[in-house]
């Protein structure tokens, strides 16, 4: 029992980490297919039919350049940067429930690696953690440009975090739970929190763009002032591992977004279908990841469509705008919440 | 002031409206233009596969002509390649023998003729130098290589094929002579 059990949570990992890394790889491939569609141009359509191997080619160029290293760095933190951003970036998926439990047999085998009452907190703490690799690897590359994209990411998330904790506060009310398990299974059908908490969601997405270094706020790199913000001296691999932990940190915000907000694998009418509960599971687990597939082209869509925003505009919108409506937002629901129960 | 265009706009600094300063509005209103241009049939012409039409005098990829008879029209006097700016043109002269009357024009003839597309730049001064209307640029265009080799075109890549239905036609880029009767007063 002990052993099966194990061994089933350790091919889960290793199947979340396996999906998590190529949904990963292939958005910076959708990101640049998008980014030419909107400017209506094509995109890399030279490796494999329509560019599908374009990724592969990618990843090989990356682990091929060469690794320089420069000679003023921390030379433990320099490696311990990237480490650190990758390594957080894929430790949240842990507590995402993927999907319904599926009965082999007569056992339920639970789609989610970790269903822990705090997931909530848990992503909190794992996602605040995040800005370290990218604070460790600008303050160890010994470069002005490093460090300004470093100071800015930690104060960003400083502010922006906030925000999203505040948000959340309202939802959590509303639920009363922090497991996100529970808090999609409340969701059931088309109950989603997103009608309940539209305001909360706003900011939520708002702080997610900021959390993951999206455009609008992707002021730590900032080509076009810090040459290329925090990861300037970084080469080869390492720097593979920052740009990718950014795509796994946009593929995790959406699937934490659509959890929290649009239902998690809850469809519409999904009770009148008729389906056998393993079937219901797994197509309830496909509809999850079209959800998240659609937030992770909204990430783009506005990633193309927004310019950045000065840093000062950044500050004041997280403190004097998006503070204070979360705020507002708690004693709104608060408020109906006295009122109506 | 006198505006420079006709489409010059005086454009007031007012305060932005509440609604204006929530920028969702405009946000908005951008989603919608970058979603629209999503749909839009994009420009891209890909290239080595599909080319795009080019007038008929552009300036191309070389064609080393043939007269009406199948013979080479170059004469090898190195005018081309005294007047190209790039130092593209190298080539070399040879003595017509006898019997080979049917495949060269002149006496003298160019034993090896090659332009070295990388260098060439395209300005048709070679065109404009030749005597003998032997070069003339075309509105083809020297392809993508791997490797530089590829782009050292000889004269197995520059003469026009014999065949008179393969010719390249050049009749747009030849600036006729103004007649004598024009030319007087």
């Amino acid at each position: 029992m002990e052993y099966s059990f194990l061994i089933y949570k350790l091919v889960l990992i290793l199947f979340i980490f396996t999906v998590t890394l190529l949904i990963a790889l292939y958005s910076t491939f959708a990101e640049r297919k998008v980014a030419a569609f909107m400017q209506d141009r094509l995109g890399p359509d030279r490796a494999g039919p329509g560019g599908i191997l374009q990724p592969l080619a990618d990843g090989i160029k990356m682990f091929t350049k060469e690794e320089i290293m420069p000679n003023t760095s921390d030379r433990l933190l320099f490696l311990l940067g990237p480490v650190i951003a990758m390594l957080t970036a894929l430790m949240t998926s842990a507590v995402i429930p993927w999907g319904r439990d599926l009965m082999i047999g007569d056992r339920p085998f639970s789609l989610m690696v970790a269903n822990i009452n705090i997931a909530v907190l848990y992503v909190f703490g794992v996602v605040s953690m995040g800005v370290y690799g990218i604070l460790i690897g600008g303050w160890a590359s010994n470069n002005k440009y490093s460090l300004l994209g470093a100071v800015r990411a930690s104060s960003q998330m400083i502010s922006y975090e906030l925000a999203m904790g505040l948000s959340l506060v309202a939802l959590i009310m509303t639920t009363g739970s922090m497991n996100i398990r529970d808090i999609v299974e409340m969701q059931h059908g088309f109950h989603w929190n997103i009608w309940y908490q539209p305001l909360g969601f706003l900011i939520f997405i708002i702080c997610a763009f900021a959390e993951c270094n999206r455009a609008p706020f992707d002021l730590p790199e900032c080509e076009t002032e810090l040459v290329g913000g925090y990861h300037t001296e970084y080469s080869s691999m390492k720097l593979g591992f920052y740009l990718f932990a950014e795509y796994i940190n946009m593929f995790i915000s959406s699937c934490i977004l659509v959890s929290l907000y649009f239902g998690g694998y809850n469809f519409p009418f999904e009770d009148k279908l008729g389906l056998s509960a393993n079937a219901l599971s797994v197509v309830g687990t496909v509809v999850f990841f079209i959800k998240i597939f659609l937030f992770i082209f909204f990430f783009m869509w506005i990633r193309w469509t927004l310019p950045r925003f000065r840093f000062d505009q950044l500050l004041r919108m997280g403190w004097k705008i998006l503070i204070p409506l979360a705020i507002f937002n708690i004693l709104i629901t608060g408020g109906i919440m006295v009122l109506f129960k | 002031m006198q505006p420079l265009t006709a489409r010059a706009k005086q454009v007031p600094s007012r305060k932005m409206t509440w609604t204006e300063r929530l920028y969702f509005p405009a946000i908005l209103n951008g989603l919608r233009i970058t979603m629209r241009h999503f749909f839009r049939k994009n420009v891209t012409v890909r290239y080595p596969e599909v080319e795009r039409p080019f007038s008929p005098v552009y300036r191309g990829r070389h064609v080393l002509k043939r007269d009406d008879e199948g013979r080479e029209r170059c004469t090898a006097c190195g005018l081309c390649a005294v007047a190209c700016p790039a130092e593209a043109i190298t080539m070399v002269a040879a003595e017509r023998k006898r019997g080979e009357e049917k495949l060269y024009r002149e006496e003298k003839y160019a034993a090896s003729y090659e332009i070295n597309m990388l260098r060439c730049i395209f300005c048709g001064m070679c065109e404009e130098a030749c005597p003998k209307e032997a070069i003339f640029l075309t509105e083809r265009l020297a392809h993508p290589d791997y490797n530089r080799e590829g782009f050292i075109f000889d004269k197995a890549k520059l003469v026009e094929p014999v065949d008179k239905d393969k010719r390249v036609d050049v009749s747009k880029r030849i600036i006729p002579y103004p007649s004598p009767e024009k030319l007087a007063p």
